[in-house]
Order: structure tokens, then sequence, then C-alpha cells
């Protein structure tokens, strides 16, 4: 559950835990947890909160994250990815930068609706 | 929220540890706590020891870079010491050079450049 | 006719099975392709006579017609004595060439001993001498394949290795680090060169770093971008990054390129960098006497 700056943390510090049990390598763990961190934090300051997953691909050779929120959507996604894009008080590094430190990344969004992210880093 | 970070006054130098759960709330606290003390307490440098934090996002990047900011028009330096490898690769990929921050590798490296200014 | 054809080789293999290790041998002697540099003839020996092991096996179980499939259980056995065979092979030094007339020089005892048996019958001669080819074909495109594997295996190895000894991290003096950089600079390889640089400042506490490019072809926007982010990065932790090395035909291509450093400092040589770098750490180079 995505409500609190609090649970940014836990978010990130969960999947860093997951994947340093799994022995990955300190800067894939520190890559993917900061790219899972932007995420969270997009899910609760522009949708609202939301929810977010941790699994296992079926090969077990890869982490993936999925992060859901209610919010408004994103309008255009074209304008949203690359850096320098901020709708409230971003920097703009958070969607382009977050995709940059995920192995796979994925976008479905419905105005209105909300937006899921689906993020992945090789263990 | 104070237990988490420690702030320590030396040699007109703030000295703070920033803890590895810090959340974006307590860190926007931390800013102001710190903009109040450097004009308060006529501090030279702030100096922010983040070698405890295994992420920082471009939020905490973003809120390090403006205390930078904050601090030299109060007439203070802002050092960032002890960074992890695995932390500047990551700021660097995210395109966050934080080029307004002295940095340094540890805190005693940190003070010596102080007094030395 | 598919099964008789299977119970004729049995019977051969059955009934010789130490002749035609020895033939095969033989074969292989004169075919040119019995490596004694590389094996010992008990070496050899012991590794034929478990393949044709396991090859009889393979036909005793294997249903050897038109349904014919390498990948059949029935030949697992095989398959994983031909791939070991390969694989040690391949690591000793073995030619592609050789390895495959090695399994095919089988076919001549096989034959011989067909055409000893069924000399009266010629039309289940040609039976069977197309069937051992088919198989012993199929053992040597099984085994060419392995053998492709293999090598490619070795040369994954080879390039991470050599990535490793391309990269080393030198310690010049005390908080002084040097990264002499050597060839190209493509994305993998500056990771590699970034996170192993990072960890030595972190572990010897270093101040400065050059990173000499003095060994660097050529200088292109994607090389410079490297260079920089790794600067920005050696800056992040707290050091101080010098590059050096700059010919004039790279300082006029990254001028060309538009290429901005910054603030990061730049020498022509690395003598240069390195007195700079000893002042920033407390030395002065002096000289002592002239020659």
């Amino acid at each position: 559950m995505l409500n609190t700056s609090r649970d940014v943390v836990t978010a990130r510090q969960a999947v860093a835990r997951e994947m340093k049990a799994r022995g990955t390598n300190t800067i894939r763990i520190t890559r993917f947890a900061t790219a899972v961190s932007e995420i969270a934090r997009n899910a609760i300051m522009h949708g609202g909160g939301g929810e977010l997953f941790v699994f296992l691909d079926r090969s077990k050779t890869y982490l993936i994250v999925r992060c859901r929120d209610r919010g408004p959507g994103i309008e255009d996604m074209d304008r949203a990815m690359p850096d320098g894009y901020t709708s409230a008080n971003g920097l703009g590094l958070g969607l382009g930068g977050a995709k940059r430190l995920s192995h796979g990344f994925d976008v479905t969004t419905t105005v209105g609706e909300g937006t899921i992210v689906t993020m992945s880093a090789k263990l | 929220m104070a237990g988490v970070t420690t702030i320590h006054l030396v040699e007109r130098a703030l000295l703070v540890s920033i803890q590895d759960d810090v959340t974006d709330t307590e860190i926007i606290d931390l800013q102001d706590q710190l903009s109040h003390r450097i004009s308060e307490e006529e501090v030279r440098g702030v100096v922010l020891d983040i070698s405890a934090l295994e992420i920082v996002d471009t939020f905490v990047g973003r809120v390090i870079a403006q205390l930078a900011g904050i601090s030299r028009l109060l007439d203070a330096e802002t050092y960032v010491v002890g960074m992890r490898p695995a932390v500047a690769v990551t700021l660097v990929e995210l395109g966050m050079y934080l080029p307004e921050t002295r940095t340094a590798l540890s805190l005693t490296h940190a003070l010596t450049q102080l007094r030395r200014a | 006719m598919p099964q008789t054809a299977t119970t004729n080789i049995l019977a051969i293999l059955e009934a010789d099975f130490n002749g035609i290790i020895e033939e095969w041998l033989g074969t292989q002697v004169s075919e040119g392709v019995k490596r004694s540099d590389l094996f010992s003839d008990s070496e050899s020996r012991s590794q034929n006579a478990e393949l044709l092991k396991a090859f009889s096996k393979g036909v005793r179980a294997g249903v050897v017609d038109a349904e014919f499939d390498l990948e059949d259980t029935a030949w697992e056995d095989l398959r994983a004595v031909l791939a070991d065979v390969t694989k040690e092979r391949v690591n000793r030094g073995v030619t592609p060439t050789e390895m495959a007339t090695f399994v095919l020089a089988l076919k001549s005892p096989l034959f011989s001993r067909l055409e000893a048996m069924l000399s009266d019958d010629p039309s289940s001669l040609i039976q069977e001498v197309m069937l051992v080819t088919r198989l012993v074909d199929a053992f040597a495109i099984y085994t060419n394949e392995v053998f492709i594997e293999e090598r490619e295996l070795i040369i994954e190895r080879q390039r991470e290795e050599m990535m490793e000894l391309s990269t080393p991290v030198v310690e010049l003096w005390d908080r002084v680090l040097t990264l002499p950089l050597i060839g190209t600079l493509d994305s993998a390889r500056a990771q590699e060169v970034m996170e192993n640089l990072l960890q030595t400042i972190l572990e010897r506490q270093a101040e400065v770093v050059i990173l000499d490019i003095t060994g660097v072809g050529t200088v292109d926007t994607q090389v410079a971008q490297h260079l920089l982010r790794a600067a920005a990065a050696v800056r992040l932790m707290g050091a101080e990054c010098i590059i050096s090395g700059i010919s004039p035909m790279i300082a006029q291509t990254m001028v060309q390129l538009g290429i901005d450093v910054g603030t990061v400092s730049t020498r022509s040589s690395i003598r240069t960098a390195l007195a700079d770098a000893l002042k920033t750490v407390g030395y002065v180079i002096t000289k002592t006497r002239d020659h």
C-alpha cells in the first residue's frame, strides 16, 4: 500500500532486501531500488496513492515491480518520458530516469482511471 | 524524526548524518531546520554525511541541491560526504551532478577543507 | 527392414567391440587427426571406448529408422559423452575439422565389418551403410554444435578476462589513483571501468584520480560522455578527477563535436596531471642533482 512518504521508504527497502537475498550486486540493487523509489513517489504525489507489488518472473532471473495508482493518468506519455518534463514541483527526471535505471519498463495509463508502471531488474 | 538524523555543531560547522530510512517529509523538515540553524548560529559550513544512504533518488538529490543553494545564500558551504559508489553511479545516470554542492570523501576531509577556507 | 538393420549393427558391435575401437583409432591416425601431442594413447582409447559403449546403448534402445532423431532420450548417454569429449578437446586446442573427422572415422570400421557380414546380400548392405552414415553424420553434426558452443563460451570468458586486464586501477601514490584507459571505450566497458574505479576510491580513500586516455584511439561524443560521467561520479564521491593524455587530435575533435568538459580538469600529459595530483595531496617533486 502506498499512501505516505514512509511507504516509499518501505517499498524501496523491500525491493533492495529482496535483491540482496538473491545475491544481486550492489550497484544493480541501488539502481533498481532508486527507480522503484521514483515510481512509488509518483504514485503518491500524482496518483493520490496506490499499490505496489513485488514478484519474480517464471525463470526467477528478474525481479518485477508493478505499481498501480488511481490518479488522473498521464495525458501525453511522449511528453512525460524525456528528462525535463515536470508536472507539479518535480525535477523532471523521474519517469525517464526510472526507465534508464530499470531493465524492463512499461507504463500503461488511462486518463481518468490511473497509471500502472511495470518495471523489472535482472537479479 | 530527530532520532534518525543527528546534527552536531563542530567548529562552526553543522555535521549532519542522514539515516537510510529517511522519508521525504523528514528530509524536507531537515532542510527547514538546517536553514534556520545556519542563519541563527553563524555556521560556516554544513557537512551532510550520506554514507548510510543506500539510495539517493531525484527527490533527495534535489533537496540536497537546494540546501546547497540556501546555505550559499546564507554564506555557508555545503559538503556532501561519504557517498557510496553505487549511489554516485545512479545519480550520474539520473543526470543529477549536484554542481552547486561540494563533495569530500569523509567528514574529516570536509572539515579540513572548511578550515582551509 | 529397419529392425534387422539395428540387429546387424548390434551384432557387429557386440562381436568385436575392441577390434572396432582399435580400427577407429587406426583410422584417426591415418587421417592425421589423432593428436598424440594432446592426448595419450590410453586417454584416446578410453574416450573411444566410452563413446562406442554409449553408441551401442543408443542403437539398442533407439528406434533407428526413418524416425531417427538424435534428440531422442535413447541417445541421451551418447549425447552426454560426445559433449564431454568435445568440450575437453576444444579446451586442449583441437580444430573443428579434426573433431569432425574423429567422429566420422567411426564409419570405416563399421563399414568393413558390415561388408564382411552381408557380402551376399548387397541390397541389405546398402541399407545398412546408409543407416550407419546417417547415424554417424548426425553425431558429427552434434559434435560440431557442441564445439561451436564451447568455443563461444571460451571467447566470452576471454573477453571478460581481457576486460579486467585492460582496466587496472593503479595507486600511484598515497591517495592518488590512475586509470590508464586503452583501446575502445564502449558502454559496457565504461560502466565496468567506472564501478571498479569508484570502489577503489572508497577502499584507498583516494583524493585524486587521473583518468589517462593516452591509449584511447578516438574520442567521439559517446566516449566523451562516458569519460565525463565517470568524472562526475568521482567528484560526487568526494575525489578530484583529472583527465590526462588529451592529444592535439583529440582536443580538436572534441571541440569540433562541441563537447563541453565543464569543470573537469584536463591535462595534455600524465606528467603534468601527476604533478598536480601530488600537489593536491601535499607533495612536491624536487630535483636533487644535475646530470
